[in-house]
């Protein structure tokens, strides 16, 4: 068990080598230094001695990998590589663009994430998984038919709207929670209370819909019928023979994502004004700061490979078959 | 005598499938006496299970009773509230079911799934229901069972889990268990025990049991009435004695006349022509007229009534109604007779201490740390024109066997010459060349058919991939193909999934045979058949090595067959044999006490002819980690202690007869 | 010359994805187990009905594919023609005055005045501010508060007859044709059309396409008149882009797929055929790509792109190529993030064929790697392909309107529903509020979702090969 832990960790460490030298080609090879600094100081009427000291501001001056003119060890660390990649691994981003401190970003800027996407993850696990035991408990009548076109309908609607509408619903017409923004403490509640609704209506049409496809498999099983037999309730073999069953897959597809909940939702925090991490990405984005948008391709790989261990160890966890042997 | 215990009177259940209705059961009535075993007898898809289902209540979403009535000591259950219904299930009725792999919930310990049905259906609670699990999985033999009760089902055996779900079953005392083919999934000798220990409660408990099967020799051996189902009704109904004496209806006959077996060597054996008649609409006469070698008008117009030819022998058919129509025996025409045995020839295939290992990968980065010895120092040889049969239970080995001579797999060690090439040294490119003298026939008709190639090209592959023949000469060749293994020229344009499942074995014949092979392996050929189609089969591959001079490797666990078929034989037991001989020596005078108990074990029609059973404890080891000595001997119930250091190595009886084994030591 | 074709590559891409599937069509009218799944699929109501709706997308998309640039009126003496810097398509044609009639800014839909106040000069020199009149829409009405109810009314009428005609006429054709096919009378293959009885349900399929007709006669009446959807902030008719919008979504939904499915289908048999090393490597690279976050990937990497167009500006002649590279990359880039899923769901189930006894057969009879893969593994594995095409069609329209908002996804000078919402959304808060670009938007993307979410359901289950 140990050992089947302490192997996939190491697994991990050569994606995410992968994942680092990936971004560093992606940022540093295909588009250059030279190129960021055209952006940033206007494409035209630039001088080249802007540009070098936009670059030397940054540490962008240096050479890529291989740092001919320095001496000794500083030949491999006095570079961008190893300056701008080989730092993500202790988890030192560096500063954006702009100067600020990248890291201490992050840091301050992942509660409020977590404090929306947190309870959207477990709200709408329950819900689903709700929903999903109903149209299965009801399975082949017309609860259950409404119910999976109800499901398809809601999946076939962009998230964009379900916060728009909500917005404009809860918001704007019953004045029930402000529209955007975002607080500290026990006020942060109120600002919290809508987009956590939004998330999680809009997941229920295609989290639903796939654990009722889940439960239903499950429930021709053979074993299934093997407790109808025993005389056992409808009820109880639903839920002491198919859920029990039904959520080894679906808790270990559910724990993936949940180190990425750290990295928030790009569109509704930036809908609804909140300061995560979400947000964070969008306005790095548009104000095409590199830097920052590189740090956080990196976290964000880093996040989901601790899914996939995760996940590893949770099947260890809830399935037997895989725990004992 | 009291009133019946379970009264089922023309029950008709019908599935659904898109637009028409299967009528899977057409008017089926029965009674089931109190303490007796009834068994359903037929073969698949007669409708039997669908019985047990329906008298349980528990059929899949398809299907829907249409009529009749269930009467469970004069209560009608198909009356009763699906509430009323639940304290049925379980309490006074229970079920084993066919699968013991499948049949329990994987997530839940052992003794939980035994418990849940106390909790249900009694007022037990706590240390008391612990107490009677407990009791419960003694009784049916689960070996230490304080235990065995918090282990998971993947961690039994498959007979275990059969005992767990048959301590289930028992867990309330029911009036009558229903078997629906409880030992078909597992091997002989475990469905020994199993069919052992089904006695020994039913004795005990005085329960009914309703048997069903599809196994004339399960049948003999277990049940006291006997109903012959056929396309969704009952042919005939007699105690066991009247019925395995003198089976009347045309149908059951075949079906006794299909089963190979020792006493029909040398001959063909029966077959049913044609095949089970769609059964989505209503019959004007007999279901089996049109397979009936009887049949004649009235059979097609008619619908037959039941007649009583003894007391208690019931039988559907016109034929018994009738005096002008005389039942004759046909007579099979012997087999033109088969090449002179043992003509000392060199043999084509030899193969010598061949190993196929597999490696267990485990710990931090994978390193190898065992071997599954899958294959561990077979030697067998082959004639031209003869049959070894190597036989022996699931997982010892013998399909690795088929493989690694044909280099499928490819050997660990050994040697393997086939025509005195020595086959597991050619490269790629060289092995490819001959492999047309060597070919292969799998057990599953379903799956060694691609479902996405017509039979045409199915059938060429082969010959394109050898570059044996032109396109024209490659097209004569298939017509003569299929003519040669009963199929008309009109299917080569038709799909797999067109064919049943005997028809799809044909396909698989037809296409090794397109290589004009010298050696095919069968791997067991027809344990997925019905005995009739498998007669077919076995028919079909006598005639071909009769007329072709083909030498078979025929891997089976079928011990009839052997019996049938054979020239030769192997027995396997964990990676080597055991025995080896000539069909007459290992059959009739086994030497091994595996053989023996192998032997003992197999269900036999004839009850004379029981050999005394030879009880063998436990499974199969794990071919991983093999006892120490003779991989036999902690189930060997004449086990020494010189057994439990060395592996014995082998003795001769004659120059074909050889075993390993200790007591023949001088 | 009349016009001057123009190729883009996203036209090309399509075109020849229409030829796949044409070829694609013919092998399976040669081969029975391949054309099962199709009519099985043709079986079912909301098969069809989705089915219906879709073609009527993929129509307007295609028709917007062909495209060209006009010559520009002669000029003088100058002898060559000079053709106009604006392409068009065959669709700009056809919506030739929907394009054409801009307003000043923002306008409701079906209003006769502009949304904004504006200083009106009147006639004596005066004035006014008020809400101007609109240039086009409603500007047939001389009183708009009085007679723009009767108008709508008698307009809709018009429209609704039109609607019954073109039916009526269809009906009767398809009565005709499978009275001809199945030899009966023509009443009688509409009696068995109106009870519902066929094989294929052409009923819903009348009903359907009957739906759709009368949408599209009530839009044509109406839009000669009115702006149905409203006009945008620079006056263009929002029914229009929205029309427009459907190219740039379909093709978002069906070249991704294009793009990754070469490597997904390559890569994945690869790695479950030949297992060992190969498999290892395979998996590395998937799993790595898989580990980046699709959205940040797709940012990083359409920022990068926009870095190189801004430095060779020279390269794009046009507009309209210039967004159409972006869309293009966008494609690749999407299909690179969302091979990965594709590819482990084809290795596992080469895994799980390459151990059926067919192939091993074939093994046996010294078949060559190549071989096998080609006819046994890729006919056996299409059917997964032909389902996460479909599957995945939804999920990147969706997504398009996702990346457009995020400001990585086509390019703003193009037409699509992302941009659509993402213009509408900077003016949320006005009152009153702007909200038909909204919904303009909403109603296109859901119908087109939709109907594709309930396509691949059918035809998972007419394609599962447990449903046999």
């Amino acid at each position: 068990m140990i050992n089947y832990i302490i192997r996939r960790i190491l697994y991990a460490l050569p994606i995410l080598i992968g994942v680092n030298l990936l971004t560093f080609a992606l940022f540093f090879v295909v588009n250059t230094p030279d190129n960021m600094a055209r952006i940033h100081l206007g494409m035209k009427h630039v001088t080249p001695d802007a540009i070098a000291k936009w670059k030397h501001e940054r540490g962008y001056d240096k050479p890529l990998m291989w740092n001919g003119a320095a001496q000794g060890g500083k030949q491999a660390t006095d570079t961008i590589f190893f300056e701008k990649s080989v730092g993500m691994f202790v988890f030192d981003f560096g500063r954006s663009d702009e100067g600020r401190e990248i890291a201490r970003d992050i840091k301050t800027r992942m509660w409020p994430s977590l404090a929306i996407a947190l309870p959207v993850f477990v709200i709408g696990l329950a819900v689903n998984i709700t929903f999903a035991m109903l149209m299965a408990f009801f399975r082949a009548t017309y609860i259950d038919f409404s119910g999976v076109v109800l499901c398809v309908a809601m999946m076939s609607v962009s998230g964009l709207f379900y916060i728009i509408g909500g917005q404009y619903l809860v918001s704007k017409l019953l004045h029930l929670t402000p529209i955007s923004g975002f607080d500290s403490g026990v006020n942060a509640f109120k600002f919290i209370i809508l987009p956590v609704l939004i998330g999680v209506v809009g997941g229920i049409g295609s989290g639903a819909r796939w654990y009722r496809t889940i439960f239903l498999e499950e429930a021709t099983r053979d074993y299934v019928r093997t407790a109808r037999a025993k005389g056992l309730s409808e009820l109880s073999v639903l839920f002491g023979h198919v859920l029990k069953n039904a959520m080894i897959p679906i808790l270990t597809g559910a724990v993936v994502v949940i180190p990425l909940l750290f990295m928030g939702s790009l569109i509704s925090e930036s809908f609804f004004g909140i300061p995560g991490l979400g947000s964070y990405t969008i306005d790095a984005i548009n104000a095409q700061d590199f830097a920052i948008v590189r740090a956080m391709v990196f976290l964000g790989s880093v996040l989901y490979i601790v899914g996939l261990i995760l996940t590893d160890i949770s099947y260890t966890l809830v399935d037997p078959r895989i725990r004992l042997e | 005598m009291n009133a019946p215990l379970l009264v089922v009177d023309n029950l008709r259940t019908w599935l659904d499938a898109g637009k028409t209705q299967v009528r899977a059961v057409d008017g089926v009535s029965f009674a089931i006496n109190r303490h007796e075993t009834f068994a359903l007898l037929g073969e698949s898809g007669c409708g039997k299970s669908m019985t047990a289902l329906a008298i349980m209540r528990l059929l899949p979403e398809a299907g829907r009773i249409v009529s009749g009535s269930v009467l469970l000591d004069g209560q009608n259950l198909l009356a009763l509230p699906e509430i009323g219904m639940r304290t049925v299930r379980g309490k006074r009725i229970a079920m084993v079911f066919q699968e013991p792999m499948t049949s329990l919930n994987p997530v839940m310990t052992v003794g939980r799934q035994v418990a849940e049905t106390l909790y249900r259906h009694t007022s037990l609670r706590g240390a008391a229901v612990q107490a009677r699990v407990l009791e419960l999985l003694d009784a049916v033999g689960l070996p230490d069972a304080r235990a065995r009760c918090n282990d998971y089902p993947f961690q039994l055996s498959g007979g275990m889990k059969q005992r767990v779900v048959i301590a289930i079953a028992l867990a309330c005392e029911p009036d009558l268990l229903i078997a629906d083919e409880p030992t078909t999934a597992l091997d002989v000798t475990i469905q020994a025990q199993v069919l052992d220990l089904l006695r020994r409660l039913q004795h005990e408990r005085g329960m009914a049991v309703m048997l069903i099967s599809h196994d004339l020799g399960v049948v003999a051996g277990m049940a006291q009435r006997i109903a012959v189902m056929y396309a969704g009704e009952i042919v005939e109904m007699a105690d066991r004695e009247a019925f395995f004496a003198a089976p009347r209806h045309p149908y059951t006959r075949k079906l006794f006349a299909s089963l190979p077996g020792a006493a029909r060597r040398g001959r063909q054996l029966e077959i049913i022509r044609g095949s089970v008649p769609p059964l989505d609409s209503d019959f004007s006469g007999c279901r089996f007229a049109s397979r009936c070698d009887f049949a004649w008008q009235k059979c097609s117009d008619e619908i037959p009534v039941w007649s009583e030819v003894a007391p208690g022998h019931q039988v559907r058919c016109h034929l018994l109604q009738s005096t002008e129509r005389v039942v004759s025996e046909t007579v099979v025409p012997p087999l033109p007779a088969s090449l002179p045995e043992s003509t000392v020839e060199t043999s084509l295939l030899e193969v010598d201490d061949l190993k196929v290992h597999f490696p267990i990968r485990k710990g931090l980065f994978k390193r190898v740390a065992g071997h599954v010895r899958a294959v561990d120092g077979v030697s067998l040889a082959i004639s031209p024109g003869r049959t070894l049969a190597l036989v022996g239970e699931s997982g010892c080995g013998k399909t690795t066997v088929g493989k690694g001579i044909l280099q499928l797999i490819r050997p660990t060690g050994g040697s393997v010459r086939f025509a005195g090439e020595e086959l597991t040294q050619l490269s790629g490119s060289a092995l490819r060349a001959r492999r047309a003298a060597f070919q292969i026939v799998f057990q599953d008709p379903y799956a060694s058919l691609d479902p996405r190639m017509r039979v045409a090209d199915i059938i060429d592959e082969g010959m394109v991939a050898l570059g044996t023949a032109s396109a024209g000469e490659r097209q004569a060749q298939m017509d003569k193909l299929l003519g040669q293994v009963g199929l008309s020229a009109g299917s080569k344009y038709r799909y797999p999934h067109e064919f049943s499942g005997g028809q799809r074995q044909r396909i698989a014949i037809a296409r090794a045979l397109a290589v004009k092979p010298r050696l095919i392996v069968c791997d067991e050929p027809t344990s997925a058949l019905d005995v009739s189609v498998q007669a077919q089969i076995l028919n079909l591959l006598r005639g071909l090595q009769d007329e072709l001079g083909l030498a078979y490797l025929f891997i089976t666990h079928n011990l009839a067959v052997v019996e049938y078929f054979a020239h030769e034989v192997a027995v396997m037991y964990l990676g080597r044999i055991v025995e080896r001989g000539t069909v007459e020596e290992v059959m009739n005078a086994p030497r091994h006490p595996y053989t023996q108990a192998l032997l003992s074990a197999v269900p036999v029609v004839d009850t004379a002819s029981r050999r005394e059973i030879i009880r063998l404890a436990g499974d199969l080891p794990s071919p991983a980690n093999p006892p120490l000595g003779c991989h036999f001997h902690p189930r060997c119930p004449r086990a020494m202690s010189v057994c439990r250091q060395n592996y014995p190595a082998a003795i001769n009886f004659s120059a074909t007869h050889r075993t390993s084994c200790y007591l023949y030591r001088k | 010359m009349l016009f001057k074709p123009v190729l883009l590559w996203t036209d090309v891409l399509l075109w020849l994805l229409l030829a796949g599937v044409g070829l694609y069509a013919w092998k399976v009218r040669q081969r029975e187990h391949l054309i099962r799944p199709w009519r099985r699929l043709l079986r079912s109501r909301s098969g069809v009905a989705s089915a219906v709706v879709l073609l009527a997308f993929v129509a307007v998309g295609v028709l917007d594919s062909l495209h060209f640039r006009l010559p520009l009126e002669k000029q003088g003496s100058n002898t060559g023609i000079h053709y106009s810097p604006e392409v068009l398509s065959v669709f700009d044609l056809i919506a030739g005055p929907l394009r054409k009639r801009v307003e000043k800014t923002y306008s409701a839909p079906f209003a006769a005045h502009l949304y904004t106040k504006e200083t009106i000069e009147l006639p004596g020199g005066k004035q006014l501010r008020d809400y101007p009149r609109l240039k086009y829409g409603g500007a047939h009405l001389r009183d708009p508060e009085r007679e723009l109810g009767e108008d709508v009314v008698l307009t809709a009428l018009q429209g609704g007859a039109y609607a019954l005609i073109l039916l009526s006429g269809l009906t009767v054709l398809l009565s005709l044709w499978l009275a001809r096919r199945r030899g009966v009378a023509p009443g009688a293959a509409w009696a068995t059309i109106r009870q519902g009885h066929d094989e294929i349900p052409w009923r819903t399929f009348l009903i359907t396409l009957g739906l759709l007709i009368l949408c599209a006669c009530l839009a044509v009446v109406f839009s000669a008149k009115y702006h149905i959807f409203g006009t945008d902030k620079v006056g263009q008719d929002v029914f229009y882009l929205s029309l427009k919008s459907i190219r740039t979504g379909l093709m978002i939904g069906t070249l991704t797929t294009l793009v990754m499915l070469p490597f997904a289908l390559l890569l994945g048999i690869m790695a479950g055929y030949f297992r060992g090393w190969v498999d290892d490597v395979i998996q590395y690279v998937y799993t790595t790509l898989s580990s980046i976050p699709g959205v940040l990937l797709i940012a990083a990497a359409v920022l990068i792109l926009q870095v190189y167009m801004d430095s060779n500006q020279d390269a794009f002649d046009t507009v309209v190529a210039r967004a159409d590279i972006r869309l293009l990359f966008l494609c690749v880039i999407l299909g690179i993030t969302s091979w990965t899923g594709l590819c482990r769901l084809l290795r596992g189930e080469t895994l799980k064929l390459r151990e059926m006894e067919f192939i091993q057969a074939a093994t046996a009879f010294g078949v060559g790697h190549f071989r096998i893969i080609a006819r046994h593994i890729l006919p056996n594995v299409m059917h997964i392909v032909l389902i996460s095409i479909v599957l995945d069609f939804s999920a990147l329209v969706l997504a398009e309107a996702v990346l457009s908002y995020v400001g990585v996804g086509v390019d703003p000078a193009m037409q699509s529903w992302g941009n659509m919402i993402n213009g509408a959304r900077l003016e949320m808060a006005r009152e009153p509020m702007v909200w038909w670009s909204l919904a303009a938007a909403f109603v296109f993307m859901f119908v087109l979702v939709l109907s594709a979410n309930l396509f691949s359901d059918r035809m998972r289950d007419a394609f599962d090969p447990r449903t046999r």
